[in-house]
């Protein structure tokens, strides 16, 4: 009777996870979608605790596991409640990582109880199949693992971009030496391997984050996304490992789910997966894109004053918002000046772009925080339609989105990316904090043509300041 | 070969799981707009949190005497537990910044 509940527990979970995700690709039902996931969730962990059985007999040991439970659940609301809107990115690299690291921590303790059974008689015969899931939850969940750490630390700004030469032979290397050896244990599955097993763990380890160091910070979401499914695999490992059909379906249906999630991500951007995994994008291909930039000429400062008067005389103004308006904290200003600009009788819209800030839809999130409504928010097409017709373009921190080297510049390593055309519009107003190249590392063209005007300083200052300008007309 | 097969027969129903759950997982996130990518995201990553069942069972089936398992299960069911709870507090907060007509109660 308590198995058959749990079954309805299990099945109930998986049907959740089903819906939630469905419920999440929708604006509308997305947070409804996230409860519904999270609550079947509970039902299947708190089936388990009290009614999962085996021939072994029910579980014991609760006391740890209600410690292990509390101290995560504790620990994991602080961290996610504290976190700032601009951190949040990191913060899921940060979990995806725990999830890996729980996936590769029930292999090893498995593996030794495999093994404590070999030794005596026991369990007879090891199963290779069995040995295999072992494998691979232990391969994938240090991959995981080590791989989110350094995209959270690449984001947080504490790891910098690292590559050496013929880095991505020795990835290969790596990776083929892991499963050699991996395929040597399965075929040998009768011997005790367990130093061969800690020395795949290890290689997974280092395999994570080599093959994550290379890789440019603007291309972690992509990354993180990519490991996200990784984790997804690894959890499925564990509904081989247990029989258990909630794990499966929740760890496959993640790990289909956030491939094509990292393949959506990428068609963004206008570029392979292979692409962003090989290309080391910003590391070395950026020197290219550095060199033309010294004969490339004059820029113009504008002046807050002189800003102020063409905004409140244009009579359509497009804001592209990008990350240097996250980390300025800059929304509200942002806001409160589009709102200004509005009882004015200017026509204000923002264009974002797929892929401003660190993670695609990072802009929507910021602005939506400021209240700013869903219907000024126009997606990248449609904002390339409105620029002939704006008078003033006011770029807030954007600048690889906005360059048009991706359009122009075949050896630039963003080219054919999709850009905002905002050459197209009468004016355009660059806000930076300096002229220094954005995040892939490239020289923007937009900043020395004749229609630009740059206006320097913090974002939020900039806005501020603008703000009071506009009043004082 | 005869043990692959055996593996196959012995795990046939999983194995059916899993291909139906690859379409599924396709499926289901087919039309998703770039706006959703980031909460989309960040709700798998809660959901592959399910993995802190499997924490629980080593948990579970640890002897009360082994001290490694205990250990590194222990650690298994917190790192777990974080990524469910913390997945799902974070994504709920990704989406309660989309609610913008009843949710202003804390605009600054």
């Amino acid at each position: 009777m308590e198995l058959n509940i749990l079954t309805l527990c299990y099945l109930v979970g998986s049907i959740t996870f089903i819906l939630g995700l469905k419920m999440l690709s929708n604006p509308v039902t997305a947070r409804k979608g996230n409860l519904i996931a999270a609550a079947g969730m509970t039902i299947a962990i708190f089936g388990t605790i009290f009614l999962y059985s085996d021939d072994e007999g029910p579980l014991q040991n609760y006391a740890w596991i209600f410690g292990g439970l509390i101290i995560g659940g504790i620990v994991g609301t602080m961290a996610a409640r504290k976190v700032k809107m601009t951190a949040m990115p990191e913060m899921v690299s940060m979990f995806n990582g725990m999830g890996g690291a729980c996936a590769a921590l029930i292999s090893i303790v498995e593996f030794n109880h495999l093994m404590k059974l070999h030794e005596g008689g026991i369990g007879g015969e090891i199963s290779g199949g069995f040995l295999l899931i072992i494998l691979l939850g232990l391969i994938i969940g240090s991959v995981s693992f080590a791989g989110s750490m350094i995209a959270w630390g690449k984001l947080n700004g504490s790891v910098k971009d690292f590559s050496f030469k013929g880095q991505h032979i020795f990835n290969m290397a790596l990776l083929i030496t892991m499963l050699v050896l991996a395929v040597y244990m399965v075929i040998n599955a009768g011997t005790d391997n367990s130093i061969i097993f800690y020395i795949i763990f290890i290689l997974s380890l280092s395999y994570g984050l080599f093959f994550v160091f290379p890789i440019g910070g603007a291309d972690m979401p992509v990354v993180i996304s990519l490991l996200n499914s990784f984790t997804g695999v690894a959890a499925a490992c564990g509904g081989f490992l247990y029989n258990n059909p909630v794990m499966l379906t929740g760890g496959i249906l993640v790990g289909a789910a956030g491939t094509l999630l990292t393949i959506l991500m990428c068609r963004a951007m206008n570029r392979s997966l292979t692409n962003v995994l090989i290309g080391s994008f910003g590391g070395t291909s950026a020197k290219s894109g550095t060199g033309p930039a010294k004969d490339q000429g004059l820029f113009r400062e504008i002046s807050l004053t002189d800003a102020a008067v063409i905004m409140s005389y244009a009579n359509k103004v497009i804001i592209v918002p990008g990350y240097g308006l996250a980390v300025a904290q800059a929304q509200h200003a942002c806001h409160e000046l589009e709102k200004l600009l509005e009882e004015k009788g200017v026509d204000v819209m923002y264009a974002i772009h797929p892929v401003a800030g660190r993670m695609p839809g990072h802009m929507n999130v910021l602005l939506a925080e400021a209240d700013v409504p869903y219907e000024k928010l126009k997606e990248m097409e449609t904002a390339n339609e409105e620029f002939s017709t704006t008078d003033v373009v006011l770029v807030l921190g954007a600048n690889d989105v906005v360059n048009p080297a991706a359009k122009k510049d075949a050896d630039s390593p963003i080219y054919g990316m999709p850009i905002l055309d905002v050459d197209l519009a009468k004016n355009c107003i660059v806000n930076k904090r300096s002229m220094k190249p954005g995040y892939a590392g490239i020289e923007n063209d937009l900043f020395f043509q004749p229609k630009t005007s740059m206006l320097f300083g913090d974002a939020k200052k900039v806005l501020q300041d603008l703000i009071i300008e506009i009043k004082n007309l | 070969m005869q043990n692959l097969f055996d593996w196959i027969t012995g795990n046939q129903q999983l194995i059916y799981i899993v291909i139906l759950m690859i379409f599924v997982g396709i499926e289901v996130i087919g039309r998703v707009p770039s706006v959703l990518h980031t909460p989309l995201m960040s709700g798998a990553n809660a959901i592959h949190g399910v993995v802190v069942i499997g924490a629980i069972i080593v948990m579970g089936k640890a002897e009360t005497d082994n001290y490694l398992a205990l250990i590194l299960g222990f650690l298994a069911v917190i790192l777990g537990t974080l990524n469910v709870v913390g997945g799902f507090v974070v994504t709920d907060r990704m989406l309660e910044m989309f609610k913008s007509k009843k949710g202003k109660q804390k605009s600054q």
